[in-house]
């Protein structure tokens, strides 16, 4: 069976582009060839700058034959349609065959589909996938149109076996396949024939480029690593960065550079951030000094001075990025040792989102709520304040302008600078975080306060302007704020109660102010027309009839419009009080998925949320903890049964009777040993669990729960609830709320699911 | 840099190695366009003559101003006045990389000693309403072009394509010359009797732009010239085809494009003297956008643009 071999050569494919390009590749050629009867052994796909490839193995030369049977007319339909039916199939009368059927005889015809060569599924699968290849961003070049990644200048596709290799006859706009390739650029420009991707991948070799994707970057890595060893140093690991560089070069050559001596003492990470962005140099640390001290660049080609001029170059363009950088830092510590002044004024000209204001108003909402947080998470509130309104200068840097990724890092050196504490300094970092599930919470009281300031105010902002996330569309990352909040409260244990925090910060968010102000607008639209009114009406000397009609229409028009501006800022305000619970709705949904997790099951969860204090998060989840693990629980889980069982039968009774059965289960009704128990089960769990409750023990409050198992499932298996005797039926019904009461008051057992 | 013995000696022998290369690919030599623009891209040359149907090859340098970049001259790369040497062909031909290889081997890169890479670069101008694909072009890490298809400008496809070519001049020829600082490279030959640095030549001009960039221009004014460039572009435009002096076809294109370009400049300025806040930026942008766009719909209105009255019929 032939092996089939294609290579795409463009111009330059974007190196984030190319693994997901081969992958693809790979998928539509093989979907397609498997879709039209082509099997096959195994097939493999590589990128390199310049070239997608694909190797498959054991293809069949030819798709098999197939047959297809079609049904035809009766056999004594009139001849016409039975003529009819052998136009369409491609027959004559001879090759039908009649066969018995339910409905009598009836004509069938046997339609051979014969196999059709692999050379011609292959040119039809690949012009298929050529035309509509999933780039993510395509372009037309010169005067035609197809459409590639950049310029495609030749389609190498062969089909080879023992007998050699044959050329896949294949025109896609020109551009016609061939059995050539061409080897690096500059090392090995020229094309050269191949007969099979062995063959191919040899001459490619001797052509200096490596065609897989994952041998560069190895041989990238391993040469870096030795260099750098063997000078003493060490390359800080960056798999994303290795990736990139792997898709920037054909022939990988590893150059170890200088940094120079003037740039050591800048911060590490503007060194690492600016090396890797804007030239893709790896990192070197001396680990004596702990500091950046080398770089690592990839060049994409052996020189006969072997990189001399390549790496002069390199630390040149360095030297002068890096003088940059250190420009950006000199002036920023200037504003930052002068009060950052400057910084923040620049915030106040920063829109933060058109209905929420500048940056410099977020800050301002940010400091209020942060002090307003501090005592809760035990920090100063002076500290907290002054942290919040220093936290977000920093985006006024030059460093950050440049490098929006410092963004933080870079206000914590600043304040540092300024001689802030190093609380305020750290909460500049940290106020940011966490950003992803897996990133640290801050731990230090005032980045703790800065940081649930940050993202309360966030929130309740987009919530007030009805700016909520919808299915995947979440452009303002509020879940994230929202898990980062979560976050917060529960790893760093705080107790605070969000609800009446969200009231504040929803209205510090001043969303009513556009309306407030056409009402007053409005309103003096009004006096206006009233005064105009008396001073017509003042006129006697002439028939103002007209006019003063008119302005009352005026005036009747501009009060309905006040007055159907009042009603939607009455609406709007209502609907703001709503958004505190709608927004502690959402955390809570938030919460379901984090603890989920964490293997905590939702009704659990729910059975918490229904409880009294849900807004405090750290209060609900310790109830929900122990709730799962008393359900854990044998005892728990029989207990719920019996709380099931009683709750049912007491509501049954209730709806029945019309009566609620509430109070006064009294012992002295009881008839059996079962119930006495149970008196005295539920007085000694009561009085553990009520002061249990008191001091949030719900530990010992839910064993206590749990431990009435036992006297209840007794008392169910002794007793008959709904008895002749009406007294002693009350007396157990108003037992069984006492069940219910009690288990109630610990969580609301009724959400629990089974 | 120790290239070999065809390294040129000035910036300006830089310019006329691309002047002759660029010619003797075919290219028209054209001039500087007589207007301040940000880039080369500007120049109708470019942004015109990149519409429309009928083919095009030409080379030019282009003055380019950029008034936020201005560092009193003190900056070792940033000028507030500098220079792009500029190449558009199309339809963009099939060899266009080598071809622009062969302009670096020009100006005395050895590709046998060089690091040439082609690095993912989309390009794109908000205020041309332009796009296209392509890279900047490394030499041993250091950025030294712009390689552009473009595929719309001024909101119109562009059929055929037109292939890019921008070389930062001043940054390029530090590299090739081995200089530090702009203002000590070499402008003419540095053995010439009269000998002229970069910074002879620009250092006073850089100061004295940059206070005036950033401190002295008359907003104002410039406010009201931006409105009245934007006004005169729309009435140029509005203008009948048909001229009743001549009772040609006339349609005014690039008279508008010049009152566009001027637009333009003028709110880079207002930028550079920090009376326009984020949001406006946006606006700004959008009203030059916005003109661009019109002047691109009248160039392909003209016989240059490739209407012909068959086709319009």
């Amino acid at each position: 069976m032939p092996d089939l071999l294609i290579e795409l050569f463009s111009e330059e494919i974007p190196a984030r582009m190319q693994v997901r390009a081969a992958e693809d590749f790979k998928k539509l050629m093989t979907d397609g060839l498997v879709e039209a009867g082509l099997t096959y052994a195994s097939a493999a796909a590589f990128s390199t700058p310049r070239r997608l490839t694909l190797t498959v193995e054991g293809v069949l030369a030819e798709s098999p034959t197939t047959e297809e049977e079609r049904k035809g007319p009766r056999a004594d339909a009139p001849e016409k349609a039975i003529e009819g039916f052998l136009r369409g199939a491609g027959l004559t009368r001879d090759a039908l065959e009649e066969r018995e059927t339910p409905k009598g005889p009836v004509l069938f015809a046997k339609i051979a589909k014969p196999g059709r060569p692999a050379a011609e599924i292959i040119a039809e699968v690949l012009e298929k996938t050529i035309r509509n290849f999933p780039w993510p961003k395509s372009m037309r070049w010169g005067e035609g149109s197809l459409r590639w990644v950049r310029p495609l200048h030749s389609i190498l596709c062969i089909l080879s076996d023992e007998a050699g290799a044959q050329v896949v006859p294949l025109t896609v706009d020109q551009i016609s396949a061939s059995d050539k390739t061409q080897g690096h650029r500059f090392m090995a420009p020229g094309a050269f024939a191949v007969t099979g991707f062995d063959d191919y991948a040899a001459k490619l070799k001797r052509a200096y480029v490596m065609l897989d994707p994952t041998e560069r970057a190895e041989t990238i890595w391993h040469d870096a690593t030795n260099q750098a060893f063997a000078n003493g140093f060490e390359v800080v690991d960056d798999k994303g960065l290795l990736a990139e560089v792997a898709g920037l070069v054909e022939w990988p050559v590893v150059l170890l550079g200088r940094i120079g001596d003037d740039f050591l003492d800048l911060p590490p990470e503007v060194l690492q951030t600016s090396m890797k962005e804007h030239q893709k140099f790896f990192s070197v640390r001396n680990p004596k000094t702990g500091r950046i001290e080398r770089f690592v660049t990839v060049a994409n080609r052996e020189t006969a001075d072997n990189g001399a001029t390549i790496l002069a170059g390199n630390e040149k363009v360095l030297s002068a990025r890096l003088a940059d950088a250190k420009f950006f830092w000199e002036n920023d510590l200037r504003v930052a040792k002068a009060g950052m002044g400057d910084w923040l004024k620049a915030l106040e000209n920063v829109t933060f989102h058109n209905k929420l204001g500048t940056q410099a108003e977020l800050i301002d909402r940010m400091a209020t709520l942060a002090r307003e947080i501090a005592p809760m998470v035990g920090a100063d509130p002076d500290e907290a304040e002054e942290a919040a309104r220093l936290a977000k200068a920093d985006l006024s840097s030059e460093m950050v302008y440049e490098f929006p990724e410092l963004q933080g890092l870079m206000g914590r050196y600043y304040l540092q600078a300024a001689g802030k504490s190093d609380a305020i300094a750290a909460a500049a970092e940290e106020h940011y975080a966490p950003l992803g599930p897996s990133d640290d919470v801050p731990t230090a009281p005032v980045s703790v306060a800065v940081a649930l300031a940050e993202k309360i105010d966030k929130l309740t902002g987009f919530w007030a302007i009805d700016e909520k996330p919808t299915g995947s569309k979440d452009p303002f990352a509020l879940r994230r704020a929202a898990l980062g909040v979560i976050r917060l409260v529960l790893e760093d244990e705080l107790t605070i109660a969000l609800i009446p925090v969200f009231g504040a910060g929803i209205e510090r968010n001043k969303v009513q102010s556009p309306l407030v102000k056409l009402i007053e607008e409005e309103e003096f639209t009004s006096t206006g027309i009233v005064t105009a009114l008396q001073k017509l009406s003042r006129d006697q000397t002439s028939n103002r009839q007209a006019e003063i009609d008119e302005l009352a229409d005026q005036l009747k028009a501009s009060e309905s419009k006040t007055q159907q501006l009042l009603d939607e800022l009455n609406q709007l305000n209502e609907k703001l009080v709503g958004d505190r619970y709608a927004l502690i709705g959402f955390l809570h949904d938030r919460l379901k998925v984090y603890l989920r997790d964490q293997g905590i099951r939702h009704d659990i969860i729910d059975a918490c949320i229904s409880m009294p204090g849900n807004d405090d998060l750290a209060l609900l989840v310790k109830r929900a903890r122990a709730l799962s693990d008393t359900l854990g629980t044998e005892d728990g889980e029989n207990l719920i049964q019996g709380f099931k069982r009683a709750n049912n039968i007491l509501t049954q009774a209730q709806e029945a009777d019309g009566v609620e059965y509430s109070y006064g289960a009294d012992i002295k009704y009881a008839e059996t040993e079962e119930e006495r128990a149970l008196f005295k089960a539920l007085d000694a769990a009561e009085a553990q669990i009520t002061p249990a409750m008191k001091q949030e023990d719900f530990t010992t409050a839910m064993t206590a729960m749990a431990g009435l198992r036992g006297p209840i499932d007794a008392f169910f298996e002794a007793v008959q609830v709904n008895t002749e005797n009406k007294t002693v039926r009350r007396n157990r019904l108003n037992l069984l709320n006492r069940i219910s009461e009690i288990c109630l008051s610990v969580a609301d057992l009724t959400k629990i699911d089974g | 840099m120790s290239d070999t013995a065809t390294a040129p000696k000035s910036f300006q022998e830089i310019i006329l190695r691309l002047q002759t290369y660029w010619a003797g690919k075919g290219c028209a030599i054209l001039q500087p366009y007589d207007m301040e623009v940000g880039a080369g891209t500007f120049h109708p040359a470019t942004t015109l003559r990149s519409l429309g149907t009928r083919p095009w090859a030409a080379a030019y340098v282009q003055p380019s101003r950029r008034p936020t970049d201005g560092r009193y001259g003190e900056n070792p790369n940033r000028l507030q006045h500098y220079y792009q040497y500029q190449v558009l062909i199309k339809p963009s031909p099939p060899d266009l990389q080598e071809l622009y290889l062969g302009s670096l081997e020009a100006i005395g890169i050895d590709m046998a000693l060089h690091d040439i890479r082609f690095v993912e670069d989309d390009w794109e101008s908000p205020t041309l309403g332009a796009w296209g694909l392509g890279w900047e072009v490394w030499c041993d890490g250091m950025e030294v072009s712009q390689f552009t298809y473009f595929q719309q400008v001024g909101g119109h496809d562009c059929h055929p394509v037109s292939g890019e070519l921008t070389y930062g001049l001043e940054r390029l020829a530090m590299y090739v010359l081995g200089v530090d600082h702009v203002m000590d490279m070499p402008f003419n030959d540095p053995q010439t009797p009269i000998a002229l640095s970069y910074g002879d030549i620009f250092k006073q001009t850089e100061e004295e732009y940059a206070r005036w960039n950033f401190d002295t221009a008359d907003t104002d004014v410039l406010l009201r010239h931006f409105e009245e460039a934007e006004a005169h572009c729309r009435e140029i435009l509005d203008a009948d085809h048909d001229d009743p002096k001549t009772g040609k076809r006339i349609i005014m294109a690039h008279p508008a494009y010049d009152q566009c370009i001027k637009a333009s400049h003028i709110f880079n300025l207002l930028d550079a003297r920090g009376v326009i806040s984020v949001t406006e930026r946006q606006a700004y942008i959008g009203r030059v956008r916005a003109l661009a766009k019109q002047c691109a719909d009248a160039f392909v209105q003209t016989r240059a643009g490739g209407w012909t009255p068959e086709t319009a019929a």
